[in-house]
């Protein structure tokens, strides 16, 4: 008997826990897609018409064993790359990707150059 | 003289960030899918909403022409347009309409034809709505023309008026 209710026990906790992780899948990717009715607010964020139908198809494309990054192809193909907040690198936006990493190495750069030139300073 | 390095460096960034600044500001960020234009309609399957046929993409490819039309009956703007697609069927025999509906009843659907005429050729359902993702709407009414090899010609997103009524007779004379 106990053990019956074990096994009980343990399939229910783990459904629930699969339950659990596929919907904060369905949430990662209903953050990263633009409600293009709305304004500023993501598919995940918004109850627009238009919201809740993208929801249902990302539901079903995850059903049929669809990637994220093949549910995302098919969202760019039909709405165009705004629908994504994160842009796929492209010539275009090269700018974007790179450009904060190139911050990080000047800024590293001129705090090294100010921190030398004044122990240089102090030493005098 | 001598330069200073970190004026010079501040100094470009300000200007780099400026014109960025400005290149967003000249952009037109206002949504639109007309950037579909040109390119071919994927494959969809949809219920007849008064029989028990599916329609699909094939179907499309025997008309010259075909003008996919996303209307509901609860949708003012669709009323607005209605005569622009009554007169397009009574006057291009080269185009066909097939009248999605999308997210409606039965019910309501034949009261709204009954009231202000029927231009379809087929009508097929989507009650809830994920079909027209399928097509790139995002709002009704939205309006589609399509050639026979199935490639989109024209994207009208809003009611259709008397201007794009005279554009799509001439694209399909």
């Amino acid at each position: 008997m106990i053990f019956k209710k074990i096994i009980i026990i343990y399939f229910l906790l783990s459904s629930s826990l699969y339950c659990k992780e596929a919907s904060l899948e369905l949430i990662e990717i209903y953050k990263n897609l633009r409600c293009i009715v709305c304004q500023g607010q993501s598919i995940a964020d918004s109850n627009s018409d238009f919201a809740s139908t993208i929801k249902l198809v990302v539901k079903d494309q995850i059903k049929e064993g669809k990637t994220e990054e093949e549910i995302y192809n098919f969202l760019i193909s039909k709405y165009g790359e705004w629908i994504v907040y994160k842009p796929t690198f492209k010539k275009n936006n090269f700018f974007l990707w790179f450009l904060p990493y190139f911050i990080f190495i000047l800024g590293g750069l001129i705090i090294f150059i100010i921190i030398k030139k004044s122990k240089h300073n102090r030493a005098n | 003289m001598r330069i200073n390095f970190s004026k010079i460096i501040i100094f470009s960034f300000v200007i780099f960030l400026i014109s960025v600044f400005w290149m967003g500001l000249k952009k037109d960020n206002n949504y639109s899918t007309k950037n579909l234009t040109g390119s071919e309609i994927g494959n969809f399957k949809l219920p007849s909403i008064y029989s028990s046929d599916i329609i699909s993409e094939e179907a499309l490819k025997q008309n010259q022409f075909t003008l996919i039309n996303f209307f509901a009956s609860w949708c003012a703007p669709c009323r607005l347009e209605h005569k622009y697609l009554i007169k397009l069927a009574r006057q291009n025999k080269n185009i066909k309409i097939l009248g999605v509906n999308f997210k409606d009843k039965k019910k309501n659907v034949t009261n709204f034809l009954n009231e202000l005429g029927d231009p379809y050729d087929y009508i097929v359902e989507d009650r809830d709505g994920k079909a027209s993702i399928l097509f790139g709407t995002y709002g009704i009414p939205e309006t589609i023309l399509i050639n026979k090899e199935l490639i989109i010609i024209k994207k009208v997103i809003g009611p259709l008026d008397q201007t794009q009524y005279e554009e799509i007779l001439k694209l399909t004379q």
